[in-house]
């Protein structure tokens, strides 16, 4: 199950049947797998992941990371806040981090005065949020595993021993 | 103009160039051709290692080292040869050299007189035997074809002689990908020692092994290092290929020796190539394991393809490399080969330039990306479907 979930996670295209052959299990076997890993919400969709260097709708984005420091609820803690930040589409990320900020939100706009209306009309007001700082991303090298900056070629010659 | 009819060197005429070059010139200039016929990992040095190197490299570590070698190197080597039961010293048993390639000519040119034997199991790679021709031994090429590539105890026996010095294989082989069953291999021991003859173990696929396998040395049996030279190295298991650095494990006496010619012919490996091999050992082995288990895969799906286009092909325990019978098409290995890069765009090594047995194989690499290596089999198994059906 591991593997093919890593297989996966590297190549979401591989088909059943190639998928089958390398991990030495009947198709059938691999469609039950993978249909468990999406029921057991192990997988949850497969995408295609954009070069944001490369596409020119994402050139034109800013990215922007606000560290936000909440005052935790009664019985909710940090939760109550999060679920409402998230929910925001603007919202790329969100985590919740040790140190000396609560929450690391990463925010995707049209412009910088579109990062900025959002942090201070939206963020900032939220009940609870005691200070914003916002930092925005300047260029993406790598993200999730993928180099953004390199392209990667077969440099080895054609045949060898 | 030198018109000297003696100005080269003999010896030279009578060892051939290495047959994989002509396929690899069959190549150049063709972008559209996808080789299965390279020797190496198909990933780039893991960072941790290459960051090494650089480290070094800044502190402007970059003068000869001992001929013995950095004593943190072959420390390491020592280390880590306890995995697969083998115990040799640090100090005086491990000698790095340029590549296993520079160790095996040490070897060869210490051990060889004029006239001895020496029994290479083939196919094998391309060098055992121009490197012994230069010796002046005579090489005595067995041939496993007939027991699926893997060398028999008895079958070495019976082509043992008085002039026999020394025997050659490398499991898992290169280019079968097969390796020699414990059972055999301890057989394999026994003749060795009642025959008194050195054994050239090349190990320097043992860490691409496939199916929860595991890679035994010879020289793990009782009495067998005394008989045993263990040649290994970084450039498959650790995709290091460009640093050339590998080692010899053996006994002290003979290392001296080696060490001496090592001496004369390349001083040492490159120190940041040492010191970053060192650095392989002590911290890369999980991205040694995501290799092989991504070579494995890529096995897999290649042998499934072969069956599929009713090539017989065992599948191989190491390596990775795939030896395919073609013998179906009735076409010869060179034939085929030939053919297969000139209309399908498909570079193959043909199995002839392993040695003997190799003529009816092919040898197929699949350190190759996935989808390159689906296309690559799409037009092998055109072409073979197109001869079947002649």
């Amino acid at each position: 199950m591991e593997e093919i979930l890593d297989l996966l996670k590297q190549n979401a295209r591989l088909s059943i049947e190639d998928i089958a052959a390398m991990t030495k299990k009947t198709p059938d076997e691999v469609s039950a797998i993978i249909k468990k890993l999406e029921d057991d919400g192990v997988i949850l969709k497969y995408v295609a992941i954009v070069n944001p260097e490369k596409d020119k709708v994402a050139q034109e984005k800013v990215l922007a990371e606000i560290q936000i420091q909440v005052q935790p609820q009664r019985e909710h803690g940090f939760d109550a806040i999060a679920d409402r930040i998230y929910r925001f589409p603007q919202v790329k990320s969100l985590y919740l981090m040790s140190g000396g900020y609560d929450l690391k939100v990463l925010i995707e706009g049209d412009n910088l005065k579109d990062v900025a209306l959002f942090v201070s009309e939206k963020l900032s007001t939220l009940e609870g949020v005691r200070s914003t700082k916002t930092n925005f991303v300047l260029k993406t090298y790598k993200e999730n595993d993928i180099v953004y900056v390199e392209n990667e070629r077969d440099r080895r010659e054609g045949v060898q021993a | 103009m030198n018109d000297r009819k003696d100005k080269f060197c003999s010896r030279m005429e009578q060892i051939p160039p290495s047959g994989i070059r002509k396929f690899f010139e069959l190549c150049i200039g063709h972008d559209d051709i996808i080789s299965l016929g390279v020797g190496e990992p198909d990933f780039p040095t893991p960072w941790v290692i290459r960051e090494e190197a650089f480290y070094h490299l800044e502190k402007g570590h970059t003068s000869y080292t001992s001929n013995w070698g950095l004593i943190e190197l072959r420390e390491e080597i020592s280390k880590y040869l306890k995995k697969y039961n083998l115990h040799y010293d640090a100090q005086t048993e491990i000698l790095p050299t340029v590549g296993a390639s520079e160790g095996l000519d040490l070897v060869l040119r210490s051990i060889l007189n004029p006239g001895d034997e020496i029994i290479v199991c083939e196919p094998c790679y391309v060098s055992y035997q121009p490197l012994s021709v230069l010796c002046e031994a005579n090489v005595i090429h067995l041939d496993t074809s007939k027991t699926n590539f893997v060398p028999t105890a008895e079958s070495i026996e019976s082509v043992i002689t008085p002039k026999t010095k020394a025997i050659m294989f490398c499991s898992p082989s290169n280019p079968t990908g097969r390796m020699i069953p414990y059972e055999e291999l301890k057989k394999i021991a026994d003749v060795i020692k009642k025959h008194k003859i050195w054994c050239l173990s090349d190990e320097i696929y043992c860490e691409l092994v496939y199916d929860n396998q595991k890679h035994i040395s010879i020289a793990e049996f009782d009495g067998m290092k005394d008989y045993t030279i263990i040649f290994n190295g970084f450039s498959k298991s650790f995709a290091m290929t460009g640093w050339r650095i590998g080692y010899i494990a053996a006994p002290h006496d003979l290392l001296v020796l080696c060490c001496k010619l090592h001496a004369y012919n390349s001083i040492c490996p490159p120190i940041f190539s040492q010191y970053a091999a060192a650095e392989g050992l002590r911290s890369a082995w999980s991205e040694v394991e995501k290799m092989r288990i991504s070579y494995q895969q890529r096995r897999n799906l290649m042998h499934s393809a072969f069956i599929e286009m009713g090539l017989p092909c065992v599948e191989p325990e190491g390596a990775f490399y795939m030896f395919p019978d073609i013998r179906p098409t009735g076409m010869t290995s060179e034939e085929f080969a030939t053919e297969l890069i000139q209309k399908h765009n498909v570079a193959v090594v043909p199995g002839t330039c392993f040695g003997s047995g190799g003529e009816g194989f092919i040898r197929c690499c699949y350190a190759t990306d996935v989808n390159k290596i689906k296309i690559a089999m799409a037009r092998i198994g055109e072409m073979v479907k197109e001869k079947l059906n002649k």
